[in-house]
């Protein structure tokens, strides 16, 4: 043993053997087999149902509502409005945080944007209150609709997103672009999209007292608690919430929402269990979406094809009483270096609901525009993609100097380049064909998505038995989190999965932190494994301080746990196990916490020496009918590095979905609001796009090796947004090389592909 | 929902007289009907749910040769069954290209033909719409309507209808049996389905309680199996509606086009018979040039009803397209992908 070692803490290794094994779902038998509950699976005794009421014009007053109507109907049990609707101890209106997101909870006849809630009808029967707010037939003060991105006043933000600063800048990019060799000015816009997840928002509230008791799918109970005990007045603590399994959130089940609340007033005014759900069309509006974008991109290169100017302008637009702009000039900050970069955001204010957090807010749409702008400036310099985005790699992070924590990009365009067949593209545009004469495109892009951090804390406990609980309210919204972390809880009590209960999904737990920003394993991983090595410490105290038990003295070389046994570590032919050290010390159990985040996320950038992000490279061929336009993405190739991966199947899995919504968001999604009365009209699965199975026939995802000792402890950076970047972006490149038609619009749609022949 | 009587005949003729009330709707897989009821589109009293009736799901070769398909016959059994398909492949193909297979599993034949157009404000409520509300007005026209009508729309209503079964059932002239009051009449197919004009609630010629019990193919239709194709252009590979689509049928003598039928979808409230696009090709040698002659023929009449100038353009291609596939000869197999673009051309031909 070293001097310095005795000076040393222990130090207790554990190895983990659970952590990077492919486990399927440990909850796909009950979702299978139908037996898992969703919040709208619940029935208690005396429930009624709840339909809400939404308005059919985007700005103005309801003048009037047929309440007698309604509440004549049998069934009907009561009908709440903004005449009578409870008081609330907040007014829904009051903004005291960037995540606190203003709500319309009946408080005033005021709309402000289509399908916006204005009356709650509640009855015996679904069909009852469903037919009760028909009868309200609301007349309306309509004013005119402002729903475009030209509709009003544009102004230059200072904050977009959750707080971000809207500007930044590196160097002088005026000067820069003058003096480019090479430089292109191209525009690029993005349609409003829904986040669309199978189950919709719902929400089954019973109060008992001042105690209310939810099922409803969350994303962050915590907040959720904060945010409903603000409202009605009650501690946090009165609210349980129940969401053990979402069938998707994406963002939009974030934030509580409006419509969820009004639930809970709902249950409340009636003193009854209630279930309110909402229908797909009304999933269009109170519940948030992804704004609208408009992008100009400025790219300047010197004679060698090196970026020496980016210029990222972003226009985008929020509601008129809350702000949320989407912050999608931020990929530049990251992607590529260049001599000078800016980025800049303006927003203007429409008759809509208030945006929100949609899967890679930000990214998304500004990956698209800038992949496709880096296409454009390598065609310009008359450099393959490929090529082009290897000599403007980034060493350090453009926008901020500081090095990467880690960053296998290189490696992710290698093994992706290598496994799709890149270095066979021609250069130039509609040269391929497949032996039935379609077009054939490739196209590449780069994916990249910031290694979040929330915080979050957990609970553990080692029993007598040798069994184990871990205890976190962990969101699970179908990417896997009961399986994930339940593995980390694993490895962290030094246990096998067999022998450890992990609890999750409840508001009762320790606070996981928002399971948002790609950041939940990473948060709520960390507190897990913490509260794990809390546990172990204390157990290894016990055992190396007692001198009947075989790890007497360990304590300076340390003990690691593995199989419900501590061993020595210079000497595993010593070990104990878990129950027999609990046994002599006369123990039922050890109890251990940990905490997971940094210490401030909304900066985690700025308060740290290194710039961490996830990376990875997508590789796509298109199909286009010459003739017809028709357009299939038929093969995608992705390579990504984000550090540990704790179960490559489902971390495979969350590729696969951000890659088929990268090719969503290239050639289907978009919301068709009529500009006239301000109303989206294609709130349903038939006419809102998104691929179905025949639209991704071939989906590949390479999960590179990368060690990043930087990001936390684990090494964690995240994987369910960053598939979305770079894919769009390289769907969009292969149709260009496909056809030699650059579609700056998105989606991509047949009739711009169109050529007169 | 609204309250409704539900009821449940034992036989077409009480069906009939059940559903001759006003406010009455017959009821058969719902696949549509249960949707515009659940929005608020339509807000029937009484449902006929004829799903019970005997008989009517039946498909049946009549002694002349001809084929009747009973009313309650699924999509997809339809689709599946061997000796139809091989009879009468375009419309194999039109049916599996059509909707999803969850909903080709339920939906009817008879309920294929009556389904709504997916005009989007048709679907809402607070929407002006002549065909839903007459007189109100139609929002389509200043609003959203890149697939809407460019044959056959009129002021008051520039939707499309959006079957791919009728259009391949009107191009070999099927022909519709109709159980009423008065007893059973038959009308070609083609001309069931209205055309707008000043009374776009109207949508086709049936009168109040009348049923569609059959749709009958007549022996002449399965002399073109060996030249028959469906081709269906759309926003996403599959389950999705027609931006525009075509079915197009030859019989070919000695290279020489004796006989041909063609039939677009996604361009009207009705599918769309060209007939004058049919006169050019025959005698005609099969050939790129004249199938876009006679595929430019067939859009003569087109104009756009608003922001939806191209599928005019789509359709001419469409159309000369679906005769180039037809011409080239039916596949032995039903395409991976029915109807598609992405259909693989190269293959094995059945028939030829």
């Amino acid at each position: 043993m070293s001097e310095i070692a005795l000076t040393q803490t222990p130090i207790h290794i554990r190895h983990g053997s659970n952590i990077g094994q492919p486990l399927t779902r440990r909850d796909g038998v009950l979702k299978v087999t139908g037996a898992a509950k969703y919040a709208a699976d619940q029935h208690p005794p005396g429930m009624l149902y709840a339909v809400l009421a939404t308005s059919s014009i985007a700005r103005g007053r309801v003048a009037h509502l047929d309440v007698a109507a309604a509440k004549a109907h049998p069934g009907v049990v009561d009908v709440i409005t903004p005449a009578n609707r409870p008081a609330l101890a907040l007014d829904p209106d009051e903004k005291s945080n960037p995540f606190m997101f203003r709500l319309d909870l009946l408080q005033t006849d005021r709309v402000r944007y289509a399908g916006q809630p204005i009356a709650i009808v509640i009855a015996q029967t679904l069909e009852a209150a469903t037919e009760g707010a028909s009868l309200l037939a609301p007349r309306y003060e309509t004013e005119p609709a402002r729903v475009g991105l030209d509709d009003g006043e544009s102004t230059a933000l200072q904050v977009v997103g959750p707080g971000f600063p809207a500007q930044a800048q590196r160097g002088d990019v005026e000067t820069e672009l003058a003096a480019a060799k090479k430089s292109i000015t191209q525009t690029y816009e993005t349609p409003a999209q829904y986040h669309n997840p199978m189950e919709p928002h719902a929400i089954v509230a019973a109060w008992e007292g001042d105690t209310l008791s939810i099922d409803t799918p969350s994303q962050g109970m915590a907040m959720a608690q904060g945010r409903l005990a603000g409202l009605f007045g009650i501690a946090p603590e009165k609210i349980h919430i129940r969401s053990p399994f979402l069938g998707g959130g994406f963002g939009g089940k974030g934030m509580i929402s409006g419509p969820q609340v009004l639930g809970a007033i709902a249950a409340r005014a009636v003193g009854r269990p209630v279930k309110l759900v909402l229908r797909r069309d009304q999933m269009y509006g109170p519940v948030g979406h992804r704004a609208p974008t408009r992008q100009t991109l400025r790219l300047g290169t010197d004679g060698d094809g090196a970026l020496v100017g980016l210029d990222h302008h972003t226009k985008t637009m929020s509601s008129t009483f809350d702000d949320f702009f989407e912050p999608a000039s931020t990929p530049s900050h990251t992607l590529y270096a260049s001599t000078a970069i800016a980025t800049s955001h303006a927003g203007v204010r429409a008759d809509i609901g208030t945006p929100i957090f949609m899967r890679a807010p930000g990214e998304a749409p500004g990956s698209i525009a800038l992949e496709s702008a880096i296409d454009e400036m390598a065609q310009a310099c008359g450099m393959d993609p490929l090529a082009f985005r290897l000599k403007n790699y980034a060493e350090v992070e453009p926008i901020s100097g500081k090095p990467f924590s880690s960053k296998a990009l290189r490696e992710c365009y290698r093994q992706g380049a290598e496994r799709f067949g890149w270095e066979r593209r021609p250069l130039a545009p509609r040269q391929m064909r497949d032996r039935d004469g379609l077009l054939v495109g490739w196209g590449v892009g780069t994916a990249t998505f910031p290694a979040v951090m929330f915080a979050a804390q957990a609970k553990a406990v080692l029993r007598r038995d040798g069994s184990g609980v871990m205890e976190i309210g962990a969101h699970d919204m179908g990417q896997g989190a009961w399986t994930a972390l339940a593995q980390i809880a694993a490895d962290g009590l030094g246990l096998d999965l067999d022998r450890l209960e992990f609890r999750s999904g409840t508001s009762d737990l320790p606070d996981a932190g928002i399971a948002g920003g790609s950041g939940h394993t990473a948060t709520a991983g960390m507190a897990i494994y913490n509260a794990g090595a809390d546990v172990i410490a204390k157990l290894a105290d016990l055992a190396t301080n007692d001198d009947h038990s075989p790890l007497f003295g360990a304590g300076n070389a340390g003990v690691v746990a593995r199989g419900g046994r501590l061993f020595r570590r210079d000497d595993e032919s010593r070990s104990e196990s878990f129950s027999d050290i609990l046994a002599r010390a006369g123990l039922a159990q050890i109890e251990g916490r940990g905490a997971g985040g940094r210490p401030n996320p909304m900066e985690a950038h700025g308060q740290s020496d290194y710039a961490m992000h996830a990376h990875g490279a997508v590789f796509a061929e298109v199909k286009v009918d010459p003739e017809l336009g028709q357009i299939r993405a038929t093969r995608l190739v992705g390579a990504f590095a984000a550090g540990r991966i704790i179960n490559p199947r489902m971390v495979r899995s969350q590729y696969y979905g951000g890659m088929i919504w990268g090719v969503s968001f290239a050639l289907h999604e978009q919301a068709i609001v009529d500009r006239h009365s301000g109303r989206p009209m294609n709130a349903n699965f038939a006419e809102y796009h998104i691929p179905v199975n025949a639209d991704v026939p071939s989906l590949e995802a390479i999960l590179v090796e990368e060690d990043d000792p930087h990001v936390n402890a684990l090494g964690i950076k995240g994987v369910g947004e960053i598939g979305i970047t770079g894919s769009a972006g390289a769907v969009a490149n292969a149709v260009w090389h496909a056809t030699g038609i650059r579609v700056r619009k998105f989606p991509i749609t047949l009739d711009r592909l169109l050529e007169p022949q | 929902m609204k309250t409704f009587d539900y009821v449940r005949p034992a036989s077409v003729r009480e069906a009939v007289s059940a559903a001759a009330a006003p406010g009455a709707a017959y009821l058969a897989a719902g696949t549509n009907l249960l949707d515009l009821m659940k929005g608020g589109v339509t807000r029937p009293d009484r449902l006929v749910d004829i799903t019970h009736l005997p008989d009517l799901d039946r498909i049946e070769n009549l002694a002349d040769g001809s084929v009747r398909i009973g009313a309650l016959v699924r999509n997809a059994d339809l689709a599946h069954d061997r000796d139809f398909a091989r009879r009468f492949p375009a419309i194999a193909e039109a049916l599996l290209s059509g909707a999803s297979a969850q909903l080709r599993n339920a939906a009817s034949v008879g309920g294929n033909l009556l389904q709504r157009t997916r005009c989007a404000y048709f679907y809402d409520p607070a929407s002006a719409c002549n065909k839903r509300n007459p007189g109100s007005g139609c929002d389509a026209r200043g609003g959203d309507n890149r697939l809407h009508a460019i044959l056959g729309w009129s002021e008051s209503c520039i939707a499309t209808h959006p079957s791919d079964f009728c259009v391949a059932l009107v191009a070999l002239d099927a022909v519709v049996e109709i159980e009423g009051r008065a007893g059973r009449r038959e009308i070609p197919l083609e001309a069931f389905h209205r055309l707008p004009g000043d009374s776009p609630d109207r949508e086709s010629v049936l009168e109040p309680g009348e049923m569609i019990v059959a749709v009958r193919l007549p022996a002449e239709a399965a002399r073109f199996a060996a030249h028959a194709r469906y081709l269906k252009v759309r926003d996403r590979t599959s389950y999705a509606f027609a931006i525009v689509s075509a079915a197009a049928a030859l019989r070919i003598e000695q290279g020489v086009i004796a006989q041909a039928r063609i039939a677009m979808g996604g361009v009207a409230l009705k599918p769309w018979r060209a007939r004058e696009a049919e006169q050019i090709l025959l005698g005609g040698r099969a050939d790129t040039a004249l199938f876009v002659r006679a595929a430019t023929a067939a859009l003569a009449e087109a104009k756009p009803s608003g922001d939806n100038g191209f599928k005019i353009v789509l359709a001419r291609r469409v159309v000369a397209r679906a005769l180039a596939l037809a011409a080239a000869g039916t596949p032995e197999r039903m395409p991976a992908l029915p109807g598609s673009p992405f259909a693989a051309a190269s293959g094995v031909l059945a028939h030829v």
